[in-house]
């Protein structure tokens, strides 16, 4: 088959998973290297639909895989750019595999700038798709929830999480990382992560545990929530851009918010109208008592006061 | 006698195995710790669990595990040990004189409250902070023996910050920062003699000091010895402030005079600045109003301003009027208008330090200009790809393709900048 041939026919390549990024990288060096362009490639993935037109990939030669550079100029790939591809491949839109494949041509194809220009549209893309993955990475970290699996030994802890993109593997390392020493699981719609201790494995996705009791821990952290709020400074679009309504549902302390906020007015007003009251009787007897210990600044520090203070405006001056 | 409820009515009854007792005293003394507003859990030295025994990492960039009604951050275990205290400073909530339900943590109780939060995910850490009792070295000695359990006991490797007593012994001190990452004592106000009058029994001078001396210690940490061993680890996430804003009547240049004294003078990571809130049980002698949010955030603004675009203090002071802040537009903006022969800025050719000064462009922003115009000049909508957005920078840069024409000498400028503000803030 001649390279004119391999460039114009369609390609059906199959990945492993929705987020298989290095089997996207692989792919995409023989494909590049062997001059396929980016309008013959169907990217799939998981399971994968028989495409009337596609025909399954011939994989490259060992020899075209080995050296690429014989068909086509495979671009040297700045780190950061592959950070970002390996975000993208964890977003659920349908084109990511596409896409980052046009850009890797377009950047072998005589724009050889183009990976490191952020205004390109392409880019600006992908860096967009990037950025969303990575917000999704950090909201993982920070809304998953454990419960304590009750009646186990040694402990063992799962939460159950619905990412918006495929972000369970981007972040599993995280969690092993903080809690290497506790036995957990994370289980999401699509897959499933459980660490022992010593390996961490993948499994298949699962469902929502509706029945679960909670556990006492969590009325504790409601209590926390609910305490740690001052109703003085409701701001009500602060909270939901940090922690959309997306996640409230897995959320243990949530189903507070709204009470929270609806009682939040009244509170405060109750703090502005209320009138100063006595002090309590320990007050005196505690003033006293520190007053006996420790002289108060008003008594023995004053005469040192002054030049002190100016001492301090040099020194930070 | 006017006693005050914690928000526990709103929790459904508690359920079994929920140990009640605890319950409370965790309502009581994370109510009398929401005034701090610092949660912050970065900066931290990267650690993790693998070659530990316990729980916890650090990975630099901070996470928050929630977020409240109000807006704020719930990163840590933010809480007090105790609320007693003999101390009577009249913004206080916890001022001898209130009389807010008291409580107090066992040790072990909250350390064990922080390691179950832990392992469910919900917090970075503990911030431990407590009201002043028996006397500050003995209420220092029990915020430390926290610490200290969490890391040595429990081999507990999240975030702790703690509040510092500046009464307390260097020794002391010396000791916290061993098993913290972060350490800070509240300026509380700018003017020392506000703190005279509200908190008789604080003393700038013996705050200020004890500053030095954790600025001091942090240096040193950072230094190796001749023989090239590292120091030993000390709060290696650096100390923090707050001041709290509208409890007196300091102005915004007073307050940010004082900020930047305290970032020049002792290295601080962060001022944070609390607008006075009303409190349960409020002292007479203070304003009882709503919190003056608005204020609040001009002065993050200007201190943002401050630290990582290159304004001084009395250029952003001068933005507004007698010593305030413009509180209508932001301190960028309220002082390009009344810089207006600084601009329109050219994208293409304007140095770093002149690009951080155009209303609407950021620090990355910026970055990404200076990256991108090396390879092709920039065009206004390479600039909203670049940034985000161009509606409010548009007055003020000249691209490939725009150049503003009489906008910057209009006299409705403000207005207009104004209302495409605040119309903006309602799709944000």
């Amino acid at each position: 088959m001649n390279h004119q041939q391999q460039s114009q026919r369609l390609h059906k390549v199959q990945l492993a998973r929705p987020d298989d990024f290095d089997g996207w990288r692989r792919l995409a060096r023989q494909h590049l290297a062997a001059g396929s362009v980016p309008e013959s490639i169907i990217w799939e993935f998981g399971g994968g639909t028989a495409d009337l037109f596609g025909e399954q990939v011939a994989p490259a030669s060992p020899a075209a895989a080995s050296n690429p550079q014989r068909t086509g100029q495979v671009p040297v790939v700045p780190r950061r750019f592959l950070e970002l591809a390996r975000c993208v491949a964890c977003h659920r839109t349908p084109d990511r595999f596409a896409l980052l494949y046009r850009v890797l041509w377009r950047a072998s194809h005589g724009e050889p700038g183009l990976l490191d220009l952020p205004s390109d549209p392409d880019m600006h893309r992908l860096h967009r798709l990037g950025k969303c993955v990575a917000r999704e990475r950090h909201k993982m970290h920070a809304f998953v929830r454990f419960r304590q699996t009750p009646e186990v030994e040694p402990e063992h802890f799962s939460a159950w999480f619905e990412p918006e993109h495929h972000t369970l593997r981007l972040s599993s390392d995280f969690f092993v990382r903080r809690f290497a020493n506790m036995h957990w699981s994370i289980v999401t719609p699509d897959e499933s992560a459980h660490w022992n201790g010593q390996s961490l494995q993948f499994g298949p996705g699962g469902h929502r545990n509706k029945g679960a009791a909670p556990e006492a821990m969590e009325q504790l952290w409601k209590t926390y929530f609910a305490n740690i709020f001052n109703p003085a400074r409701l701001k009500l679009d602060a909270m939901r851009s940090e922690m959309p309504v997306k996640y409230w549902k897995n959320l243990p302390e949530a189903p507070l918010i709204a009470e929270l906020v609806h009682n939040a007015g009244a509170r405060s007003q109750a703090m502005v109208d209320s009138l100063p009251s006595e002090p309590p009787r320990f007050a005196s007897r505690a003033t006293a008592a520190r007053a006996t210990r420790h002289p108060t600044p008003s008594e023995s520090i004053e005469h040192g006061r002054k030049s002190r203070i100016s001492d301090e405006r040099s020194e930070s001056d | 006698m006017n006693s005050q409820k914690c928000e526990s009515s709103i929790l459904s009854p508690a359920a079994d195995g929920v140990p009640v007792r605890l319950m409370n005293k965790l309502a009581i003394l994370s109510d009398a710790a929401k005034y701090d507003a610092s949660c912050a859990s970065s900066g931290a030295s990267r650690r993790d669990s693998l070659d530990g025994r316990g729980v916890g990492s650090t990975e630099g960039m901070g996470i928050c595990h929630s977020y409240a009604p109000d807006g704020r951050c719930i990163s840590l275990l933010k809480v007090l040990l105790t609320n007693f205290c003999t101390f009577d400073c009249l913004y206080c909530v916890n001022r001898v004189s209130s009389n807010v339900p008291r409580a107090r943590f066992e040790v072990d109780e909250l350390v064990n409250l922080v390691l179950a939060f832990y392992k469910r995910n919900y917090i970075e850490g503990l911030f431990l902070s407590s009201g002043i009792i028996q006397d500050p070295d003995y209420t220092m000695e029990q915020i430390v023996e926290v610490a200290r359990r969490l890391r040595e006991v429990h081999d507990f490797r999240g975030y702790i910050h703690l509040k510092t007593i500046p009464e307390a012994t260097p020794e002391l001190l010396a000791s916290a920062g061993r098993y913290a990452d972060r350490l800070s004592i509240n300026v509380e106000l700018a003017r020392s003699s506000s703190l005279d009058s509200l908190a008789p029994q604080k003393e700038a001078g013996g705050i200020r000091r004890a500053m030095a001396g954790i600025r001091s210690r942090l240096d040193e940490s950072r230094e190796r010895s001749h023989s090239g061993r590292a120091a030993p680890q000390f709060a290696a996430s650096g100390q923090s402030t707050q001041m709290i804003v509208g409890a007196d009547d300091a102005s915004d240049g007073e307050l940010l005079d004082c900020s930047e004294s305290l970032y020049n003078g002792y290295h601080l990571k962060r001022v944070y600045y609390s607008a006075f809130s009303p409190i349960p049980d409020a002292s007479a002698a203070l304003p009882l109003a709503p919190p003056d949010l608005n204020r609040e955030h001009r002065l993050y603004q200007a201190d943002w301003l401050m630290r990582f675009y290159g304004f001084a203090v009395d250029e952003i002071v001068a933005g507004g009027e007698n010593g305030m802040l413009d509180p209508a537009l932001d301190p960028k903006l309220a002082w390009a208008l009344k810089h207006r022969e600084r601009f329109p800025v050219d994208v293409n050719q304007a140095e770093r330090e002149l690009l951080l000064r155009v209303p609407g462009l950021g620090t990355r922003g910026v970055e990404r200009i200076i990256a991108s115009r090396r390879l092709h000049r920039l065009s206004l909508a390479d600039l909203g790809r670049l940034c985000g957005s161009v509606a409010r920078m548009r007055p003020f840069v000249v691209t490939r393709d725009w150049r503003p024409t009489s906008l910057l000498d209009n006299s409705g400028l403000r207005a207009q900048l104004m209302q495409g503000s605040a119309q903006m803030s309602l799709f944000d």
